[in-house]
């Protein structure tokens, strides 16, 4: 008689488990199957805040589709998908890069660009050590904070530096735009040479000098459509949006001049 | 030269209190089981462990005395010391060994590996000087830590169980020789030991020591032949009886009287020897003024000699030959007639 | 006569194998692209020189720290009975169970420019740490010490304290006997714990780049220089990545087996 009892506790309670598994699953399963998967963007990073709000508004136009980001520096993106990592889009900080990928075959359609940037100069609030340009920052005892050179921001500084006829500083080679600005921000660096839209960011927690024009880069951002993307036509939708009135003018308030 | 010492320790569950004074011109054996503080008080005098109170002193210089503060650390003392497994040091080699102390005095190299050489060859070591530690016998062992502990030539030479770690047939011929080193040696000698033919045959006097307190001090025949405690009377052999003694009659603190041949008045100590025990089927008539019934508990077999430990009014331990034991049919719960003369009964004041 | 070992049920063959093959393809992979015609080229290189130079230089910088400060810290975990000795032995074990980055922004917080610290060092000395490559020494010296902590004071707690009393029954002073008896009683895991923390110091990267930066020369070592590197000119981080390698080989054979503690 226990035995029995035994027994049928033990079927309840397997039938339980096995119920509790099933619907997980179909949770699982179901969330790849009611809901398309989201658009994996890999941008650069001095894109983190405006494709951040980008995103919002963009659900809203098309409310069953996400995006997801990748914010990393240009290159080690380029380097990401040339080893395989899955992505729909690409939106890089220069052309360089993009034509690394496209080189690779791993675009599906021409890149278009879809926003611009210039470069500044960021130091501590208040500028303390008096900086003034690019001839300022080779000053003995200044900390500098670049980009590595097949970083945009990297690539950008030293085609400024040359602009200027000025030698490029023993500096850091940091890894993305961010990176840089954060060492200025914390008080380790004096200076480090970031987009406009960056210090825009910052707000006071630093200071930036502009740089006259003839110095001045102005960095072109290209964006386009992966080859290996797993949703193409969501990907396509997200490129459009990007480059339409509602994407152009989100980028526009972060500081991005038009394409 | 004179060690004088109150030796206050408490540690672990052990409360040591020791007074000792010691000259050069006898060997003291402090004897005692395990735990009762016979280590501890060879490492406080050494300096291995701190005096909670008390103090050492030697030929009046203070090492130690915890309430004026004073301190003097090990290595100032110029004591050596034999420790029980030698305590070599492992990296390096027998001379290295023995030369150690020198080095640290400040002896320059040459002449203390010379000094050490010499020490060697007097311990009949010589040939091993490059032998490491593992590679020397139990016996070669202590008798490097010996000469390394000698070398250093000390005012005291503290030993702890130096025979210990030996096995039976090492010991008795390290003990003779470390007998040659004790009488060899100008200054202090105090040995610490659980073995008492140790103790016998090493030192002119013998301090027994029980839970850290002092229980007997003086001749190593003194003590067996008078012991103050259950475990020296054990380690000699013999029945220790207790009681108060009226005249000629002891009451035992257990119950049961004792008639002794010598009067005596107060609390007394009784030694019967166990050969002096007899015992019988039927109550004995006869001279004995001692006799009782009780009941066999257990038979030792020694040899041709038993010893029966015999229950009852007066517990005690007689000693007879195995014929005599077939004879009665003597085993456990067999009831037997005690008798012990008056005249073989020893009291002492306790 | 031998005795027969039991054999190593299947089952259990199978996943070493598979557990084998986890360290052993990466490495085969590595060693299989590595350009080897292109090597010299790669590796002669100024930035990769002195990356090389740098990591040597550092790691060995930060193991001669990790040996003076590890060494007293090791003996007094080992030997000294103080109230809160169990938090300092836990919180000198931090930094390895620590993510390298957080130590290295925990490092900025302490030691950066406007760090506890570091400010003082700033103000009144003009002494920074960031972007140098004394900055690269403390960082790497910060992940590495633990071990090199680690394994002397699980040495020095093997040492017969014993022994100890009798060198000082024989004369010696307190710094003789931890000279002459505990160090060299000691000295086998002495030396395989040096041997640990330097490994682990040439391999540091997260909190060397995120206190002390990227900087060429000054504090890009060679992890540093592989991460970089590997994006626009693979190669080249693939022969530092083989540099790196044979540099840790070299430290298991010195090792030889012994590891944190026994052999």
């Amino acid at each position: 008689m226990r035995d029995l009892h035994r027994r049928a506790a033990l079927s309840v309670r397997a039938t339980g488990a096995l119920a509790v598994v099933l619907a997980l699953g179909a949770r699982l399963g179901g969330a790849w199957a009611d809901e398309p998967p989201p658009v994996v963007v890999f941008a650069a990073v001095s894109l983190s805040q405006a494709f951040g709000a980008l995103e919002s508004e963009f659900r809203r136009d098309h409310p069953e589709r996400r995006a997801v980001f990748n914010f990393e520096g240009s290159s080690r993106l380029v380097h990401q998908i040339h080893e395989g990592m899955r992505a729909d889009v690409f939106a890089s900080a220069d052309e360089t890069n993009m034509e690394s990928a496209r080189a690779d075959g791993a675009l599906a359609g021409p890149p278009r660009i879809f926003a611009r940037n210039t470069l500044v100069i960021a130091v501590q609030p208040g500028n303390p050590k008096g900086i003034r340009g690019l001839a300022d920052l080779g000053r003995p005892g200044l900390t500098v904070a670049l980009c590595a050179p097949d970083v945009p921001a990297g690539r950008y500084a030293r085609q400024a530096f040359a602009k200027a006829g000025v030698a490029v500083p023993e500096a850091s080679q940091e890894l993305d735009v961010r990176a840089a600005l954060v060492k200025v921000m914390v008080g380790e660096a004096d200076a480090a040479i970031v987009y406009a839209t960056d210090v825009r960011t910052a707000g006071d927690r630093v200071t930036a000098v502009a740089l006259p024009p003839e110095h001045d880069v102005v960095a072109r951002y290209p964006i386009a459509v992966l080859k290996d993307a797993q949703n193409p036509a969501a990907a396509r939708a997200f490129v459009d949006f990007v480059l339409g009135p509602t994407g152009q003018a989100v980028l526009g308030r972060f500081g991005f001049l038009a394409p | 030269m004179r060690l004088d010492a109150r030796v206050h320790v408490a540690i672990g569950g052990l409360d040591l209190r020791v007074e000792l004074v010691l000259g050069d011109d006898q060997v003291l054996a402090v004897l005692g089981p395990n735990g009762a503080g016979k280590t501890t008080l060879l490492r406080a005098l050494a300096g291995l462990v701190p005096l909670d109170g008390g103090h050492v002193a030697l030929d009046g210089v203070v090492l130690e005395d915890p309430r004026a503060g004073a301190f003097v650390p090990p290595e100032r003392r110029h004591m050596g010391v034999v420790f029980q497994d030698g305590l070599l040091f492992p990296h390096l080699g027998a001379l290295d060994n023995v030369a150690f102390g020198l080095h640290c005095r400040g002896v320059p190299r040459a002449a203390a590996r010379e000094r050490a050489r010499a020490w060697l060859a007097r311990v009949g070591l010589a040939g091993r000087e490059s032998a490491r530690p593992r590679t020397l016998s139990g016996g070669e062992a202590q008798r490097v830590a010996l000469a390394r502990a000698l070398a250093i030539e000390p005012t005291v030479l503290l030993l702890d169980e130096p025979l210990a770690a030996l096995d039976v047939s090492t010991r008795a011929a390290v003990r003779r020789e470390l007998t040659e080193h004790l009488r060899g040696f100008r200054g202090v000698r105090l040995l610490v030991t659980h073995d008492p033919l140790e103790a016998a045959i090493l030192a002119d006097r013998v301090m027994i020591l029980e839970s850290g307190r002092v229980v007997q001090d003086g001749p190593p025949a003194d003590v067996t032949a008078r012991p103050r405690s259950r475990w020296v009377a054990d380690l000699a052999g013999v029945n220790l009886l207790r009681g108060t003694a009226h005249g000629e009659r002891i009451e035992l603190g257990m119950g049961g009287t004792l008639v002794v041949a010598e009067p005596a008045d107060g609390e007394v100590l009784a030694v019967v020897r166990p050969r002096a025990v007899t015992l019988h089927r039927v109550r004995p008539a006869g001279s004995p003024r001692n006799v009782w019934q009780g009941e066999v508990v257990s038979i030792d077999d020694e040899g041709s000699r038993l010893r029966v430990s015999v229950g009852g009014p007066i517990p005690i331990v007689a000693e007879v030959t195995r014929g005599a034991v077939a004879e009665l049919s003597l085993a456990p719960g067999v009831l037997v007639w005690v008798a012990v003369k008056a005249t073989d009964i020893t009291s002492y004041p306790a | 006569m031998t005795r027969r070992r039991a054999p190593v049920p299947r089952p259990a063959v199978a996943l070493a194998v598979l557990g084998a093959a986890l360290f052993v393809l990466p490495l085969v992979g590595l060693v299989a692209r590595t350009p080897w015609t292109a090597l010299a080229s790669a590796l002669g290189s100024p930035e990769a020189m002195a990356a090389l130079r740098l990591s040597l230089v550092c790691s060995l910088s930060a193991t001669a720290v990790s040996v003076v400060l590890g060494l007293p810290l090791a003996w007094v975990q080992a030997r000294a009975a103080f109230p809160g000795r169990a938090l300092v032995r836990a919180l000198t074990m931090l930094p390895i169970v620590l993510p390298p980055v957080v130590g290295g922004v925990a490092l900025l917080t302490a030691f950066g420019r406007r760090g506890l610290v570091g400010r003082w060092l700033d103000e009144a000395l003009g002494v920074r740490l960031g972007f140098t490559t004394a900055g690269a020494v403390l960082a790497e010296t910060f992940v590495a010490m633990p071990f090199f902590v680690l394994a002397v004071e699980a040495a020095l707690r093997g040492v017969d304290t014993r022994l100890e009393d009798a060198a000082r029954t024989l004369g010696a002073g307190r710094w003789r006997v931890f000279r002459l008896v505990t160090l060299p009683l000691a000295a086998p895991a002495v030396g395989a714990g040096a041997l640990l923390c330097w490994a682990r110091a040439l391999g540091e990267f997260g909190a060397t780049i995120t206190f002390a930066g990227n900087m060429p020369g000054r504090t890009q070592t060679l992890p540093l220089a592989v991460y970089v590197a590997l994006e626009s000119r693979p190669e080249a981080g693939i022969a530092l990545s083989l540099v790196l390698l044979v540099l840790a080989v070299a430290v298991l054979v010195g090792l030889r087996g012994r590891w944190l503690g026994a052999p």
